[in-house]
Protein backbone atom coordinates (compact mmCIF):
# COMPACT_ATOMS: atom_id res chain seq x y z
CA UNK A 1 0.00 0.00 0.00
CA UNK A 2 1.51 3.05 -1.10
CA UNK A 3 1.64 6.25 1.41
CA UNK A 4 -1.10 8.94 0.38
CA UNK A 5 -0.67 12.73 1.75
CA UNK A 6 -3.96 14.03 2.89
CA UNK A 7 -5.04 17.69 3.22
CA UNK A 8 -3.26 19.50 0.47
CA UNK A 9 -6.43 19.03 -1.89
CA UNK A 10 -6.19 22.81 -3.53
CA UNK A 11 -9.23 24.31 -1.22
CA UNK A 12 -8.98 28.54 -1.88
CA UNK A 13 -9.21 30.61 -4.50
CA UNK A 14 -6.74 33.25 -4.19
CA UNK A 15 -6.94 37.33 -5.34
CA UNK A 16 -3.87 38.58 -7.00
CA UNK A 17 -3.27 41.30 -4.26
CA UNK A 18 -0.29 43.46 -6.46
CA UNK A 19 -2.69 46.47 -7.56
CA UNK A 20 -6.19 47.54 -8.44
CA UNK A 21 -9.81 46.02 -7.22
CA UNK A 22 -8.43 43.28 -4.91
CA UNK A 23 -10.79 44.36 -1.91
CA UNK A 24 -13.94 44.14 -4.19
CA UNK A 25 -13.40 40.30 -5.45
CA UNK A 26 -12.41 39.38 -1.74
CA UNK A 27 -15.55 40.83 -0.63
CA UNK A 28 -17.41 38.87 -3.44
CA UNK A 29 -15.96 35.57 -2.41
CA UNK A 30 -16.06 36.13 1.12
CA UNK A 31 -20.30 36.68 -0.05
CA UNK A 32 -20.32 33.86 -1.42
CA UNK A 33 -18.65 31.53 1.08
CA UNK A 34 -15.77 30.45 -0.87
CA UNK A 35 -12.36 30.09 0.95
CA UNK A 36 -10.40 32.90 -0.38
CA UNK A 37 -6.64 34.44 0.46
CA UNK A 38 -4.75 37.52 -0.37
CA UNK A 39 -1.90 36.55 -3.56
CA UNK A 40 1.11 38.73 -3.03
CA UNK A 41 4.11 36.86 -2.39
CA UNK A 42 6.12 33.25 -4.59
CA UNK A 43 4.79 31.42 -0.98
CA UNK A 44 1.16 32.49 -1.26
CA UNK A 45 0.48 30.26 -4.73
CA UNK A 46 0.28 27.00 -2.63
CA UNK A 47 -2.70 25.04 -2.42
CA UNK A 48 -5.04 27.32 -4.49
CA UNK A 49 -7.83 26.27 -6.86
CA UNK A 50 -8.04 29.01 -8.95
CA UNK A 51 -6.74 32.81 -9.08
CA UNK A 52 -8.11 35.72 -10.02
CA UNK A 53 -6.43 38.89 -11.43
CA UNK A 54 -8.57 41.72 -10.47
CA UNK A 55 -9.32 45.21 -12.72
CA UNK A 56 -6.40 47.36 -12.37
CA UNK A 57 -3.70 49.09 -14.88
CA UNK A 58 -2.44 45.81 -16.61
CA UNK A 59 0.89 47.83 -17.66
CA UNK A 60 1.35 48.22 -13.77
CA UNK A 61 0.19 44.98 -12.59
CA UNK A 62 2.57 43.31 -15.72
CA UNK A 63 5.30 45.18 -13.96
CA UNK A 64 4.73 44.11 -10.91
CA UNK A 65 4.39 40.60 -11.75
CA UNK A 66 7.89 40.54 -13.47
CA UNK A 67 9.69 42.57 -10.36
CA UNK A 68 9.24 40.05 -7.72
CA UNK A 69 9.36 36.41 -10.10
CA UNK A 70 5.60 35.77 -9.23
CA UNK A 71 5.14 35.69 -12.98
CA UNK A 72 6.86 32.12 -13.03
CA UNK A 73 5.57 30.60 -9.95
CA UNK A 74 1.94 31.88 -11.22
CA UNK A 75 2.52 30.14 -14.80
CA UNK A 76 4.03 26.89 -12.95
CA UNK A 77 0.59 26.64 -10.60
CA UNK A 78 -1.48 27.14 -13.99
CA UNK A 79 0.40 23.71 -15.34
CA UNK A 80 -0.15 22.00 -11.87
CA UNK A 81 -4.14 22.66 -12.89
CA UNK A 82 -5.00 26.14 -11.06
CA UNK A 83 -7.50 27.93 -13.17
CA UNK A 84 -7.12 31.42 -13.72
CA UNK A 85 -9.88 34.12 -13.76
CA UNK A 86 -9.13 37.99 -15.66
CA UNK A 87 -11.05 40.75 -15.12
CA UNK A 88 -10.88 43.51 -16.98
CA UNK A 89 -6.74 44.21 -16.47
CA UNK A 90 -6.56 40.33 -15.89
CA UNK A 91 -8.01 39.91 -19.06
CA UNK A 92 -5.23 41.54 -20.88
CA UNK A 93 -2.69 40.12 -18.90
CA UNK A 94 -4.62 36.75 -19.57
CA UNK A 95 -4.69 37.33 -23.52
CA UNK A 96 -1.98 35.66 -26.34
CA UNK A 97 -1.96 39.30 -28.41
CA UNK A 98 -2.50 42.44 -27.17
CA UNK A 99 -2.83 44.98 -29.85
CA UNK A 100 0.16 47.15 -30.30
CA UNK A 101 1.74 45.78 -27.23
CA UNK A 102 4.06 42.32 -25.96
CA UNK A 103 1.59 39.71 -24.43
CA UNK A 104 2.38 39.28 -20.76
CA UNK A 105 0.83 35.55 -19.75
CA UNK A 106 -0.30 34.11 -22.84
CA UNK A 107 -3.21 31.69 -21.46
CA UNK A 108 -5.84 32.08 -23.77
CA UNK A 109 -5.93 32.47 -27.66
CA UNK A 110 -7.30 35.83 -27.68
CA UNK A 111 -6.48 39.12 -29.15
CA UNK A 112 -7.16 41.95 -27.01
CA UNK A 113 -7.32 45.33 -27.56
CA UNK A 114 -6.44 47.98 -24.24
CA UNK A 115 -9.34 50.63 -23.68
CA UNK A 116 -11.12 49.69 -26.47
CA UNK A 117 -14.00 52.50 -26.01
CA UNK A 118 -12.39 55.42 -25.28
CA UNK A 119 -11.98 57.68 -21.77
CA UNK A 120 -13.84 57.74 -18.68
CA UNK A 121 -16.45 59.21 -20.00
CA UNK A 122 -17.23 56.41 -22.59
CA UNK A 123 -17.38 53.84 -19.13
CA UNK A 124 -20.70 52.74 -18.91
CA UNK A 125 -23.07 50.33 -17.56
CA UNK A 126 -25.69 47.69 -19.21
CA UNK A 127 -26.54 44.16 -18.95
CA UNK A 128 -26.93 41.07 -20.43
CA UNK A 129 -27.72 37.18 -20.77
CA UNK A 130 -24.99 34.86 -20.31
CA UNK A 131 -26.37 31.35 -20.96
CA UNK A 132 -23.83 29.08 -19.67
CA UNK A 133 -23.42 31.24 -16.72
CA UNK A 134 -27.14 32.53 -15.26
CA UNK A 135 -30.60 32.17 -16.51
CA UNK A 136 -31.27 36.16 -15.44
CA UNK A 137 -29.73 39.07 -17.38
CA UNK A 138 -26.27 40.55 -15.78
CA UNK A 139 -25.68 43.91 -14.97
CA UNK A 140 -22.06 44.77 -16.82
CA UNK A 141 -19.99 47.71 -15.75
CA UNK A 142 -17.03 48.89 -18.17
CA UNK A 143 -14.60 50.93 -16.87
CA UNK A 144 -12.02 51.92 -19.42
CA UNK A 145 -12.81 48.67 -20.67
CA UNK A 146 -10.64 46.41 -23.13
CA UNK A 147 -12.35 44.75 -26.17
CA UNK A 148 -11.65 41.45 -27.08
CA UNK A 149 -11.54 41.35 -30.96
CA UNK A 150 -10.63 37.94 -31.96
CA UNK A 151 -10.72 34.28 -30.73
CA UNK A 152 -8.90 31.52 -31.59
CA UNK A 153 -11.23 27.87 -32.34
CA UNK A 154 -10.53 26.10 -28.80
CA UNK A 155 -12.19 29.23 -27.01
CA UNK A 156 -15.54 29.24 -25.86
CA UNK A 157 -17.48 32.67 -26.27
CA UNK A 158 -19.86 33.06 -23.45
CA UNK A 159 -20.74 36.80 -24.52
CA UNK A 160 -20.40 38.69 -27.62
CA UNK A 161 -21.51 42.32 -28.11
CA UNK A 162 -21.62 44.81 -31.22
CA UNK A 163 -18.28 44.11 -32.63
CA UNK A 164 -16.87 42.81 -29.72
CA UNK A 165 -16.23 39.52 -27.00
CA UNK A 166 -16.89 40.41 -23.90
CA UNK A 167 -16.13 37.37 -21.81
CA UNK A 168 -14.34 34.17 -23.00
CA UNK A 169 -12.74 30.92 -21.69
CA UNK A 170 -10.94 27.99 -22.44
CA UNK A 171 -10.43 25.07 -20.08
CA UNK A 172 -8.49 26.25 -17.07
CA UNK A 173 -9.00 30.35 -18.24
CA UNK A 174 -11.99 32.64 -17.73
CA UNK A 175 -11.89 36.19 -19.48
CA UNK A 176 -14.16 38.95 -18.51
CA UNK A 177 -13.69 42.30 -19.72
CA UNK A 178 -16.37 43.95 -17.78
CA UNK A 179 -16.71 44.07 -13.71
CA UNK A 180 -18.60 41.11 -11.40
CA UNK A 181 -16.86 42.71 -8.57
CA UNK A 182 -18.75 46.03 -9.11
CA UNK A 183 -21.76 45.20 -8.98
CA UNK A 184 -23.98 43.11 -6.19
CA UNK A 185 -24.32 39.98 -9.14
CA UNK A 186 -22.05 36.84 -7.80
CA UNK A 187 -23.02 34.73 -10.85
CA UNK A 188 -19.77 35.04 -12.01
CA UNK A 189 -17.57 34.54 -8.96
CA UNK A 190 -19.99 31.50 -8.49
CA UNK A 191 -19.35 30.14 -12.26
CA UNK A 192 -15.54 31.04 -11.65
CA UNK A 193 -15.59 28.58 -8.27
CA UNK A 194 -17.08 25.51 -10.29
CA UNK A 195 -14.95 26.03 -12.81
CA UNK A 196 -12.14 25.32 -10.05
CA UNK A 197 -13.69 22.57 -8.63
CA UNK A 198 -15.29 24.27 -5.96
CA UNK A 199 -18.71 24.61 -4.21
CA UNK A 200 -20.12 28.05 -2.48
CA UNK A 201 -21.15 27.50 0.76
CA UNK A 202 -24.21 29.92 0.09
CA UNK A 203 -26.80 28.09 -3.19
CA UNK A 204 -27.60 30.70 -5.72
CA UNK A 205 -31.25 31.39 -5.67
CA UNK A 206 -29.85 34.88 -5.11
CA UNK A 207 -28.51 36.14 -8.12
CA UNK A 208 -27.91 39.51 -6.98
CA UNK A 209 -27.17 40.03 -3.09
CA UNK A 210 -29.78 42.58 -1.88
CA UNK A 211 -27.34 43.56 1.02
CA UNK A 212 -24.29 44.27 -1.19
CA UNK A 213 -23.52 47.56 -1.94
CA UNK A 214 -21.03 50.02 -3.61
CA UNK A 215 -19.26 50.79 -0.40
CA UNK A 216 -19.07 47.19 0.65
CA UNK A 217 -15.57 46.76 -0.59
CA UNK A 218 -14.41 49.53 2.36
CA UNK A 219 -14.63 46.45 5.09
CA UNK A 220 -11.56 45.06 3.44
CA UNK A 221 -9.10 48.34 3.11
CA UNK A 222 -7.29 50.51 5.06
CA UNK A 223 -9.16 53.33 7.10
CA UNK B 1 -23.95 63.89 -13.07
CA UNK B 2 -26.27 60.88 -12.50
CA UNK B 3 -25.72 58.71 -9.65
CA UNK B 4 -24.64 56.26 -11.92
CA UNK B 5 -21.99 57.99 -13.62
CA UNK B 6 -20.74 58.79 -10.44
CA UNK B 7 -20.49 55.05 -9.18
CA UNK B 8 -18.72 54.77 -12.28
CA UNK B 9 -16.04 57.32 -11.53
CA UNK B 10 -15.32 56.35 -7.57
CA UNK B 11 -15.48 53.11 -9.55
CA UNK B 12 -12.29 53.81 -11.66
CA UNK B 13 -10.61 55.11 -8.67
CA UNK B 14 -11.28 51.93 -7.16
CA UNK B 15 -9.46 50.51 -9.60
CA UNK B 16 -6.16 53.09 -9.14
CA UNK B 17 -5.80 51.39 -5.78
CA UNK B 18 -2.31 49.99 -4.37
CA UNK B 19 -1.32 52.32 -7.48
CA UNK B 20 1.26 55.02 -7.90
CA UNK B 21 -0.01 58.50 -9.84
CA UNK B 22 2.79 60.64 -11.62
CA UNK B 23 3.43 64.30 -12.28
CA UNK B 24 4.44 64.48 -15.87
CA UNK B 25 5.53 67.36 -17.81
CA UNK B 26 5.80 66.20 -21.71
CA UNK B 27 5.57 63.13 -23.75
CA UNK B 28 8.67 61.72 -22.93
CA UNK B 29 8.04 61.89 -19.25
CA UNK B 30 4.90 59.72 -19.33
CA UNK B 31 6.46 57.35 -21.26
CA UNK B 32 9.08 56.89 -18.62
CA UNK B 33 6.06 56.44 -15.82
CA UNK B 34 4.23 54.49 -17.86
CA UNK B 35 6.78 52.39 -18.34
CA UNK B 36 7.82 52.39 -14.79
CA UNK B 37 4.61 50.62 -13.75
CA UNK B 38 2.31 54.28 -12.94
CA UNK B 39 -1.74 53.71 -12.91
CA UNK B 40 -1.86 57.23 -14.71
CA UNK B 41 -0.04 60.32 -14.60
CA UNK B 42 -1.05 63.94 -13.79
CA UNK B 43 -0.50 66.18 -17.26
CA UNK B 44 0.86 69.34 -16.24
CA UNK B 45 3.11 72.33 -17.56
CA UNK B 46 5.29 72.49 -14.25
CA UNK B 47 6.13 70.26 -11.62
CA UNK B 48 4.95 71.82 -7.96
CA UNK B 49 8.89 72.06 -7.16
CA UNK B 50 8.86 74.82 -10.04
CA UNK B 51 6.00 76.49 -9.50
CA UNK B 52 7.09 76.67 -6.43
CA UNK B 53 10.26 78.73 -7.64
CA UNK B 54 9.17 80.10 -10.46
CA UNK B 55 6.14 82.51 -8.48
CA UNK B 56 3.12 83.81 -10.75
CA UNK B 57 0.19 82.75 -11.20
CA UNK B 58 -0.41 79.43 -12.18
CA UNK B 59 -3.26 78.41 -14.15
CA UNK B 60 -4.25 74.74 -16.07
CA UNK B 61 -1.78 73.75 -18.47
CA UNK B 62 -1.85 74.18 -22.41
CA UNK B 63 -4.80 71.68 -23.41
CA UNK B 64 -2.32 70.61 -26.54
CA UNK B 65 0.41 69.76 -24.17
CA UNK B 66 -2.22 67.17 -22.02
CA UNK B 67 -3.49 65.93 -25.54
CA UNK B 68 -0.16 65.19 -26.64
CA UNK B 69 0.30 63.35 -23.50
CA UNK B 70 -3.15 62.05 -23.74
CA UNK B 71 -2.56 60.67 -27.28
CA UNK B 72 1.47 58.92 -25.93
CA UNK B 73 0.27 56.53 -23.52
CA UNK B 74 -2.71 53.98 -22.43
CA UNK B 75 -2.90 54.34 -18.76
CA UNK B 76 -5.69 57.36 -17.51
CA UNK B 77 -4.65 61.38 -18.03
CA UNK B 78 -5.36 63.29 -15.53
CA UNK B 79 -5.14 67.26 -15.28
CA UNK B 80 -5.19 69.76 -13.38
CA UNK B 81 -7.31 72.76 -12.70
CA UNK B 82 -7.21 75.84 -10.40
CA UNK B 83 -9.56 75.89 -7.50
CA UNK B 84 -13.06 77.25 -8.26
CA UNK B 85 -12.42 77.64 -12.00
CA UNK B 86 -14.79 76.03 -13.44
CA UNK B 87 -14.26 76.64 -16.89
CA UNK B 88 -10.73 75.16 -17.27
CA UNK B 89 -12.96 71.85 -15.65
CA UNK B 90 -14.97 72.63 -18.96
CA UNK B 91 -12.40 72.70 -20.90
CA UNK B 92 -10.41 69.54 -19.84
CA UNK B 93 -13.77 67.66 -19.67
CA UNK B 94 -14.12 68.61 -23.45
CA UNK B 95 -10.76 67.20 -24.13
CA UNK B 96 -12.02 64.42 -22.50
CA UNK B 97 -9.33 63.40 -20.02
CA UNK B 98 -10.00 60.70 -17.67
CA UNK B 99 -10.11 62.54 -14.50
CA UNK B 100 -9.81 66.22 -12.80
CA UNK B 101 -7.43 67.53 -10.03
CA UNK B 102 -9.09 70.84 -8.67
CA UNK B 103 -5.68 71.63 -7.16
CA UNK B 104 -4.43 74.04 -4.54
CA UNK B 105 -0.79 73.84 -6.36
CA UNK B 106 -2.14 76.00 -9.40
CA UNK B 107 -3.55 79.63 -7.96
CA UNK B 108 -7.17 79.32 -6.78
CA UNK B 109 -9.58 81.33 -9.05
CA UNK B 110 -12.22 81.33 -6.42
CA UNK B 111 -11.16 81.94 -2.60
CA UNK B 112 -14.93 81.43 -1.67
CA UNK B 113 -16.24 78.53 -3.92
CA UNK B 114 -14.75 75.06 -5.13
CA UNK B 115 -16.51 73.53 -8.53
CA UNK B 116 -19.30 72.42 -7.95
CA UNK B 117 -18.22 69.03 -9.37
CA UNK B 118 -22.09 67.36 -9.31
CA UNK B 119 -22.16 69.54 -12.50
CA UNK B 120 -20.08 67.39 -14.57
CA UNK B 121 -19.67 63.85 -16.18
CA UNK B 122 -15.85 63.98 -15.64
CA UNK B 123 -14.82 62.31 -12.04
CA UNK B 124 -12.74 64.56 -9.77
CA UNK B 125 -10.10 64.26 -7.11
CA UNK B 126 -9.73 66.62 -4.60
CA UNK B 127 -7.19 67.53 -1.62
CA UNK B 128 -8.02 67.73 1.87
CA UNK B 129 -6.40 68.20 5.11
CA UNK B 130 -8.68 66.76 7.50
CA UNK B 131 -11.57 64.79 7.56
CA UNK B 132 -14.08 67.83 7.10
CA UNK B 133 -12.45 69.30 4.29
CA UNK B 134 -12.91 65.77 2.65
CA UNK B 135 -16.04 65.20 2.85
CA UNK B 136 -16.94 68.93 2.04
CA UNK B 137 -15.24 68.07 -1.16
CA UNK B 138 -17.22 64.65 -1.84
CA UNK B 139 -20.12 66.64 -0.62
CA UNK B 140 -19.55 68.82 -3.70
CA UNK B 141 -19.40 65.42 -6.30
CA UNK B 142 -16.05 64.55 -5.66
CA UNK B 143 -15.27 61.28 -6.82
CA UNK B 144 -11.61 60.39 -5.26
CA UNK B 145 -10.06 62.18 -2.41
CA UNK B 146 -6.15 63.13 -1.73
CA UNK B 147 -4.21 64.18 1.30
CA UNK B 148 -2.72 68.07 0.33
CA UNK B 149 0.23 67.69 2.04
CA UNK B 150 2.60 70.40 0.65
CA UNK B 151 3.77 70.06 -2.90
CA UNK B 152 6.96 70.49 -4.55
CA UNK B 153 8.87 70.38 -1.28
CA UNK B 154 9.80 66.55 -0.68
CA UNK B 155 9.40 66.60 2.73
CA UNK B 156 6.52 64.48 3.81
CA UNK B 157 5.70 66.16 6.97
CA UNK B 158 2.53 67.44 5.84
CA UNK B 159 1.33 64.75 4.10
CA UNK B 160 2.24 62.40 7.33
CA UNK B 161 0.00 65.02 9.61
CA UNK B 162 -3.27 65.15 7.02
CA UNK B 163 -3.33 61.52 7.02
CA UNK B 164 -3.06 61.25 10.71
CA UNK B 165 -5.73 63.88 11.29
CA UNK B 166 -7.69 62.32 8.85
CA UNK B 167 -7.24 58.91 10.37
CA UNK B 168 -8.20 60.73 14.13
CA UNK B 169 -10.64 62.09 13.28
CA UNK B 170 -12.37 59.10 11.65
CA UNK B 171 -11.99 56.86 14.96
CA UNK B 172 -13.14 59.70 17.10
CA UNK B 173 -16.21 59.15 14.41
CA UNK B 174 -16.54 56.08 15.09
CA UNK B 175 -16.33 55.37 19.16
CA UNK B 176 -19.05 58.43 19.54
CA UNK B 177 -22.57 57.52 20.30
CA UNK B 178 -24.92 58.57 16.77
CA UNK B 179 -26.26 61.59 19.59
CA UNK B 180 -22.62 63.38 19.22
CA UNK B 181 -22.00 63.26 15.52
CA UNK B 182 -24.72 65.90 15.00
CA UNK B 183 -22.23 68.39 17.47
CA UNK B 184 -18.88 67.11 15.67
CA UNK B 185 -20.37 67.23 12.24
CA UNK B 186 -21.06 70.96 13.32
CA UNK B 187 -17.59 71.94 14.39
CA UNK B 188 -15.79 70.05 11.28
CA UNK B 189 -18.13 71.42 9.17
CA UNK B 190 -18.92 68.12 8.13
CA UNK B 191 -22.54 67.88 6.04
CA UNK B 192 -24.44 65.39 8.55
CA UNK B 193 -25.34 62.77 6.41
CA UNK B 194 -21.87 61.73 5.37
CA UNK B 195 -20.56 61.94 8.98
CA UNK B 196 -22.78 59.06 9.57
CA UNK B 197 -21.66 57.02 6.13
CA UNK B 198 -18.00 57.54 7.56
CA UNK B 199 -19.12 56.14 10.82
CA UNK B 200 -20.89 53.21 9.28
CA UNK B 201 -17.74 52.23 6.98
CA UNK B 202 -14.95 52.94 9.26
CA UNK B 203 -12.80 55.01 6.85
CA UNK B 204 -13.58 57.20 3.59
CA UNK B 205 -16.60 56.25 1.37
CA UNK B 206 -13.85 56.99 -1.40
CA UNK B 207 -10.56 55.86 -2.03
CA UNK B 208 -8.08 58.34 -0.79
CA UNK B 209 -4.59 58.69 -2.14
CA UNK B 210 -1.62 60.36 -0.28
CA UNK B 211 -0.29 63.45 -1.97
CA UNK B 212 2.52 66.18 -1.51
CA UNK B 213 5.52 65.69 -0.75
CA UNK B 214 6.39 62.12 -1.41
CA UNK B 215 10.18 61.57 -2.80
CA UNK B 216 11.02 58.17 -2.00
CA UNK B 217 10.07 54.61 -1.94
CA UNK B 218 10.18 54.85 2.13
CA UNK B 219 8.06 57.39 1.70
CA UNK B 220 5.40 55.77 -0.21
CA UNK B 221 4.91 52.94 1.94
CA UNK B 222 4.81 55.22 5.20
CA UNK B 223 1.53 56.54 3.89
CA UNK B 224 0.35 53.32 2.58
CA UNK B 225 0.88 52.01 6.15
CA UNK B 226 -0.91 55.07 7.15
CA UNK B 227 -3.94 53.63 5.67
CA UNK B 228 -4.09 55.27 1.90
CA UNK B 229 -5.11 53.87 -0.61
CA UNK B 230 -2.62 54.53 -3.20
CA UNK B 231 0.23 57.68 -3.84
CA UNK B 232 0.56 60.50 -6.11
CA UNK B 233 3.91 61.47 -6.44
CA UNK B 234 4.44 65.01 -7.95
CA UNK B 235 7.91 66.63 -8.16
CA UNK B 236 9.64 63.10 -6.09
CA UNK B 237 10.34 61.55 -9.47
CA UNK B 238 11.32 63.98 -12.43
CA UNK B 239 13.23 66.20 -9.76
CA UNK B 240 15.42 63.25 -8.80
CA UNK B 241 18.80 62.18 -10.55
CA UNK B 242 17.04 58.90 -12.08
CA UNK B 243 13.90 59.35 -12.79
CA UNK B 244 13.12 55.97 -14.70
CA UNK B 245 15.00 53.94 -11.03
CA UNK B 246 12.95 56.12 -8.83
CA UNK B 247 9.88 55.92 -10.29
CA UNK B 248 9.89 51.86 -10.85
CA UNK B 249 10.88 51.96 -6.62
CA UNK B 250 8.15 53.98 -6.05
CA UNK B 251 5.78 51.65 -8.16
CA UNK B 252 7.40 48.24 -6.16
CA UNK B 253 7.42 49.70 -2.49
CA UNK B 254 3.78 51.05 -2.98
CA UNK B 255 2.75 47.45 -4.22
CA UNK B 256 4.74 45.93 -1.05
CA UNK B 257 4.56 48.16 1.77
CA UNK B 258 3.97 45.82 4.13
CA UNK B 259 6.91 44.42 3.25
CA UNK B 260 10.48 45.88 4.29
CA UNK B 261 12.96 43.44 2.74
CA UNK B 262 11.44 44.52 -0.67
CA UNK B 263 11.31 47.83 0.59
CA UNK B 264 14.71 47.79 1.32
CA UNK B 265 15.64 46.16 -2.33
CA UNK B 266 13.50 49.17 -3.73
CA UNK B 267 15.21 51.64 -2.45
CA UNK B 268 18.77 50.37 -3.20
CA UNK B 269 21.46 52.79 -5.66
CA UNK B 270 18.62 55.08 -6.34
CA UNK B 271 21.15 58.32 -7.22
CA UNK B 272 20.10 61.66 -5.25
CA UNK B 273 16.27 62.42 -4.20
CA UNK B 274 14.87 65.76 -4.97
CA UNK B 275 16.11 68.58 -2.98
CA UNK B 276 13.91 68.83 -0.31
CA UNK B 277 12.66 71.97 1.89
CA UNK B 278 11.95 72.50 5.09
CA UNK B 279 8.18 73.87 5.76
CA UNK B 280 9.06 76.28 8.66
CA UNK B 281 11.58 77.90 5.84
CA UNK B 282 8.30 78.10 3.63
CA UNK B 283 6.64 81.99 3.70
CA UNK B 284 3.41 81.46 5.09
CA UNK B 285 1.57 82.86 2.15
CA UNK B 286 3.42 80.34 0.12
CA UNK B 287 1.99 77.60 1.83
CA UNK B 288 -0.25 75.44 -1.03
CA UNK B 289 -2.32 73.18 1.43
CA UNK B 290 -3.87 76.28 2.79
CA UNK B 291 -5.47 77.12 -0.32
CA UNK B 292 -9.23 76.06 -0.16
CA UNK B 293 -11.26 74.86 2.78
Amino acid sequence: MSLRLVGNIPAAIGVLDLQGGVHEHLEHLERLGVAYKRVKQVGDFTNLAGLIIPGGESSCISRLLNFFGIKDVLLESHRRGMKIWGTCAGAILLARKVVGETACLNLINITVERNGFGSQLDSFVSEAILPDVAAEPIPLTFIRAPKIIDAGPDVKILLKIDDYIAAAENKSVLVTVFHPELTGCLALHRYFSSKCGLNPAISGNNYIDPLWKNSSWTKYAGI
Amino acid sequence: MDAKRYELNVQLAQMLKGGVIMDVTNVEQAKIAEEAGAVAVMALERVPADIRKDGGVARMSDPSMIAAIKKSVTIPVMAKARIGHFVEAQILEALRIDYIDESEVLTPADEECHIDKTKFSIPFVCGARNLGEALRRIAEGAAMIRTKGEAGTGNVVEAVRHMRTMNREIRQLIQMPVEEVTGFAKANGIPYELALKVKELGRLPVVNFAAGGIATPADAALMMQLGCDGIFVGSGIFKSADPAKRARAIVKATAYFNDPQKVLEASMDLGEAMPGLEISQIPPEQILAGRGW
